[in-house]
């Protein structure tokens, strides 16, 4: 507010500036919207042209973002209904947790055929059907993890804090906004930048399928680069993944550091941190008399009258009996509608997978061990450069101030759009897919245990690197007194979502349209996306579930007691 | 006398074991708090004195018993009383004037009034100027002042206080609390009465009309009296400090009994109710035991306690446990306050190290029924170890969960100063040393990172 009389005095033209840009940006917004409707809402065409012009790449990078936004969307207000409910609903809290666990190791593409054709049979007539299937498929990447983070966040709400809100009486909606929301922001943030991050990952799967006899493809950015990619056209395959990288750096620029720098406020900090997180965008917004009268006149008194509201209904709501029992009678109703869709859903699952034979169970669990292998191959690969390379990095603040950055860049390109490069490169030396799958599978996970290495050794005391040399450590005693102790539970967080990205890029590594045939090696992850192009709902079915007890059990039996190792022994507290 | 603006008839708390034991926190107790004046819940920490205002307030409900709020039943929060907290408990993404306002808004009062009210009552608790910053950007005392403003805003009619001063440094601590009485005294802020929880005596006499002393475990009120001393209160004067020692007196003394009558005015009855029969350990070190018997040597071998806590600069809360150690190994008598070193303590205080660490073992053995406990059953296995969890089940029987493992933490100190029995903290099993001349460098230094980390 300070800083607004100050910018009058001094540049009367610059707020003008400001509202112009945020006005452009508003009219060509809504122009965009209207054309996306029209295609929207217009007759179904589940198998569009995929033009190969790289003047169609505008037009296809904007549908593949609304898709991406009505996804996100979508996440962010089912992750926080659903950290929610699981938060405070005793009963529930133990069997939602368990689903979160299970639906998060489920690939995309088990998802698919159930989503589409529900979808597709729900607007038979118009785009809207695919479209929406489409952004459920990348729906279902994205969300779990956020409804995690923001269970876990309501879950460490301080005591006082709430204490605090209940004292006053802050009605629930006034707790939400003022508490719990703020509380979790942090959390959901990073958890977002994640999710969208596989969103971009999973983008080609979710545009563009082959679905038993049918084929979908919608106009799209992912769909442009798969059609390029599996006619060997290395020109398409430049444009777009040119594209993608761009609005890839784009978003970043434009989308996460002004949130970033938005969200700093929301940190649990006693004092100011000396680094401040600073976004020029952000400060645009902020400072738009525009924006500014906008939001005074409108959103403002919109949100005093819900307060208002709110708190009256608080303050006068007496425990009245009836609603308990009104309550209690919607409650038996709606827990009696969710155990029979669950008890229907599993007599079709175990009639589905009465299809399937015994050679098929065998060749599931060999492709299963297939899958494992390669997983384990990856992580230990991917370890083995990013731990040195991390702890390099995070120890030497001037290395670290240039490879962050490029780092990062590095990470945010999606590895599957590298996908076609790699192969061509992979077939003219010979390698093939079966280690061809492995080296896609790293490209896409490494960087979770890079980044947690490189959090962990700057977080390693530099008392304890003094000690070590004070003594004269020799360079294994270091190592296994100092370095991997100090980044265990960062290395551990880093391995366990790349294990788990890895499975779930198994689907996309494993099995690949190429130059108009199938490049395919044997696993989990192409049995899973072989049997959804053949529309073979049994085995994938049986595939899917073979994999989630292989995530869920490997979570269970091995990643879950390091954690607690790491917290009983390796955490460093104040 | 007046009426009582919230009663509390025999409250209680405690917590169900599976075995059908119960951890009694809170006996029954009774407690009110009148209109116009200052009450201060005085007692040692982990007494369950927050437990109590949580009750009060009808934060917590209790296990048995029953809170009236002008003679009616509670049930939820209190309808309008406030508490300022020791954590400050601000919400660090609202301004200062966002923080103190919200309150109002959960009253539905509109924007302006609210707005206005925020800005006097910020003004007057000097933080004018301080609206649009947020509570990072303040120190300790500043967040306080906004913890204050936040909770006089709503003109509560009782002011309800956790330690509000503890997070604070000492002169901070004092002018705010200065400030706080002349607030009071002066009616400027509106509040009907105040209730402090502290575990701090010089501050609850400084401030208090009124005086609960809590006892430990479970807690029960030890006395409850008027402060008759004139404001503005001089902490040299006489007065003070005699009233001072009667307190302390009070605290320190482990089991309460009906000689309080010595109480300067009237004293509530005391309710009596077994004890939980089996013996604390206190949670003090050897080291700490040691150090302080050293002190008390070389101050002649007795010394009022609170004199010399004082004298140290130590808050006489924090040396407590190290006080009741040294009386229970029998090297310290305690009487009303005045400590005397015993022929025990003197000769342990004379000792060389290994000389100190045989007397402690033998006192240790004799006396501390836990530390005898888990040296005879080990003792008795044939393989010298046994999981922490066997004298975990034992303690809760008698002690909280948290309690408990306190409880192993003080014994696993004390068994390995004393060479009695050392803890593998991977295994989580208690174990006989091999009688070897010395304990095995190595393993201590292990374990006690182990333990640290």
């Amino acid at each position: 507010m300070s800083t607004l009389p100050h910018a009058l005095k001094s540049e009367r033209t610059w707020p003008f500036f400001l509202d112009a840009i945020v006005l452009g940006g508003v009219i060509g917004t809504v122009y965009l919207m209207m054309v996306v409707g029209r295609y929207w809402f217009g007759a179904i065409v589940p198998a569009a042209e995929i033009s190969r012009s790289p003047r169609a790449i505008p037009m296809y990078t904007v549908y593949s973002l609304v898709r991406m936004t009505a996804a996100y969307v979508l996440s962010l207000v089912f992750a926080v209904a659903y950290g929610y409910v699981a938060a405070y609903n005793k009963r529930l809290q133990a069997a939602m947790l368990a689903t979160l666990d299970i639906l998060q190791s489920i690939p995309v593409l088990s998802f698919l055929p159930g989503v589409m054709l529900a979808m597709v049979s729900l607007f038979p007539t118009r785009q809207l059907g695919v479209e929406i299937g489409s952004v459920i498929l990348i729906f279902t990447g994205q969300v779990w993890n956020m409804a995690f983070s923001f269970y876990a966040s309501l879950k460490a709400i301080p005591k006082e804090l709430r204490e605090a809100s209940r004292i006053y009486r802050f009605s629930r909606l006034q707790e939400f906004l003022q508490l719990e929301l703020p509380y979790g922001t942090i959390g959901l943030v990073w958890n977002s930048m994640v999710s969208v991050a596989g969103g971009w990952f999973f983008l080609m799967a979710c545009e563009m399928f082959v679905l038993g006899k049918r084929d979908f493809r919608l106009p799209g950015l992912g769909s442009y680069l798969q059609s390029a990619a599996s006619d060997g056209d290395t020109q398409g395959i430049v444009w777009g993944l040119a594209a993608m990288i761009a609005v890839i750096v784009m978003i970043d620029q434009v989308v996460w550091r002004p949130v970033i720098a938005w969200a700093d406020k929301f940190k649990m900090e006693q004092v100011e941190s000396a680094s401040v997180a600073e976004s020029p965008i952000l400060h645009f917004l902020q400072n738009s008399p525009l924006l500014t009268r906008l939001t005074s006149q409108t959103l403002a008194p919109l949100a005093e009258r819900m307060y208002l509201h709110a708190a009256q209904r608080h303050q006068e709501k007496p425990f009245k009996m009836s609603d308990a029992r009104r309550g209690r009678v919607v409650r038996w109703i709606v827990s009696g509608l969710l155990v029979g869709l669950i008890m229907y859903a599993v007599v079709q699952a175990f009639l589905t997978l009465r299809g399937v034979t015994s050679t098929e169970l065998l060749t599931t669990v060999e492709s299963a061990g297939a899958t494992f292998l390669r997983v384990l191959v990856a992580l230990v690969l991917g370890s083995a450069w990013t731990i040195p390379a991390g702890v390099a990095i995070g120890f030497n603040p001037k290395l670290a101030r240039i490879a962050q950055p490029l780092a990062q860049i590095a990470a945010s390109v999606p590895a599957t759009a590298l996908f076609p490069v790699v192969l061509l490169a992979l077939i003219s030396v010979g390698g093939g897919l079966k280690v061809g799958s492995i080296l896609l599978m790293l490209l896409g996970t490494q960087w979770y245990i890079l980044f947690n290495v490189i959090a962990g050794a700057m977080a390693i005391p530099s008392e304890f690197r003094e000690v070590s040399e004070i003594f004269r450590f020799n360079r294994l005693d270091r190592w296994r007194t100092v370095i991997l102790p100090g980044i265990f539970p960062y290395l551990l967080t880093g391995l366990v979502t790349a294990s788990g990205g890895a499975w779930n890029a198994s689907i996309v590594a494993e099995y690949f349209h190429f130059k108009g045939q199938v490049l395919s090696t044997f696993g989990l992850g192409s049995l899973i996306s072989s049997a959804t192009d053949a529309g073979n709902f049994s085995l994938l079915l049986l595939s899917t579930v073979v994999m989630a007890t292989l995530v869920v059990s490997v979570n269970r039996l091995l990643w879950r007691p390091l954690y607690r190792i790491a917290e009983q022994r390796y955490k460093l507290e104040p | 006398m007046r009426e009582p603006i919230i009663e509390a008839r025999q409250v209680e708390k405690f917590y169900g074991q599976p075995g059908g034991n119960r951890i009694q926190v809170i006996a029954p107790l009774d407690m009110s708090v009148y209109p116009g004046e200052i009450v201060a819940l005085l007692g040692p920490s982990g007494s369950g004195k927050s437990t109590l205002l949580r009750m009060l307030t009808g934060l917590a409900t209790p296990t048995g018993g029953q809170v009236l709020w002008h003679n009616k039943p509670l049930h939820g929060p209190c309808e309008n009383v406030s508490i300022v907290f020791q954590s400050f408990a601000l919400f660090p993404w609202l301004t200062v004037l966002e923080n103190v306002e919200a309150p109002l808004k959960a009253r539905g009062i509109d924007a302006v009034k609210r707005r206005k009210r925020s800005l006097k009552m910020l003004d007057t608790v000097g933080l004018d100027g301080f609206e649009s910053a947020y509570p990072k950007e303040l120190s300790g005392g500043m967040k306080q002042r906004v913890g204050f403003a936040r909770a006089l805003v709503v003109q509560p009619e009782v002011l309800f206080m956790d330690e509000p001063f503890s997070a604070l440094d000492v002169l901070t601590a004092e002018n705010l609390r200065s400030e706080l009485l002349e607030l009071w005294e002066d009616k400027k802020i509106d509040t009907q009465s105040v209730f402090i929880v502290t575990h701090n005596i010089e501050e609850a006499i400084l401030l208090a009309d009124r005086i609960v002393v809590l006892g430990k475990n479970p807690a029960r009120i030890r006395t409850d009296f008027r402060v008759e001393l004139p404001r503005p209160r001089d902490r040299k004067s006489p007065a003070f400090t005699i009233l001072v020692d009667y307190v302390y007196k009070v605290l320190t003394k482990p089991d309460a009994g009906s000689d309080f009558q010595l109480a300067p005015t009237t004293t509530t009855p005391i309710l009596t109710r077994e004890r939980p029969k089996y013996q604390m350990l206190p949670h003090a070190r050897p080291g700490g035991i040691a150090g302080f018997l050293e002190i008390l040597s070389d101050h002649g071998g007795h010394a009022d306690i609170y004199h010399l806590a004082d004298d140290l600069m130590f808050e006489i809360d924090d040396m407590l446990p190290t006080v009741e150690a040294a009386v229970l190994l029998g090297y310290l008598t305690l009487f009303e306050g005045d400590s005397e070193i015993t022929s025990e303590g003197q000769a342990f205080v004379e000792a060389d190290i290994l000389a100190r660490k045989d007397l402690f073992r033998a006192a240790a053995l004799e006396r501390a029924s836990l530390i005898k406990q888990i040296r005879r059953s080990l003792e008795t296995k044939a393989d010298r170890t046994l999981p922490d969890e066997f004298f975990l089940d034992l303690l809760e029987e008698h002690f909280s969960q948290e309690e408990a493992k306190l409880q192993i933490e003080t014994a696993i100190n004390w068994g390995r100063y004393a060479e009695l029995f050392d803890y593998d903290s991977k295994r989580e099993r208690f174990f006989m040393p091999e009688e070897v001349a010395a304990p095995t460098e190595e393993n201590s230094e292990e374990n006690e990172v182990g333990h640290g980390l």
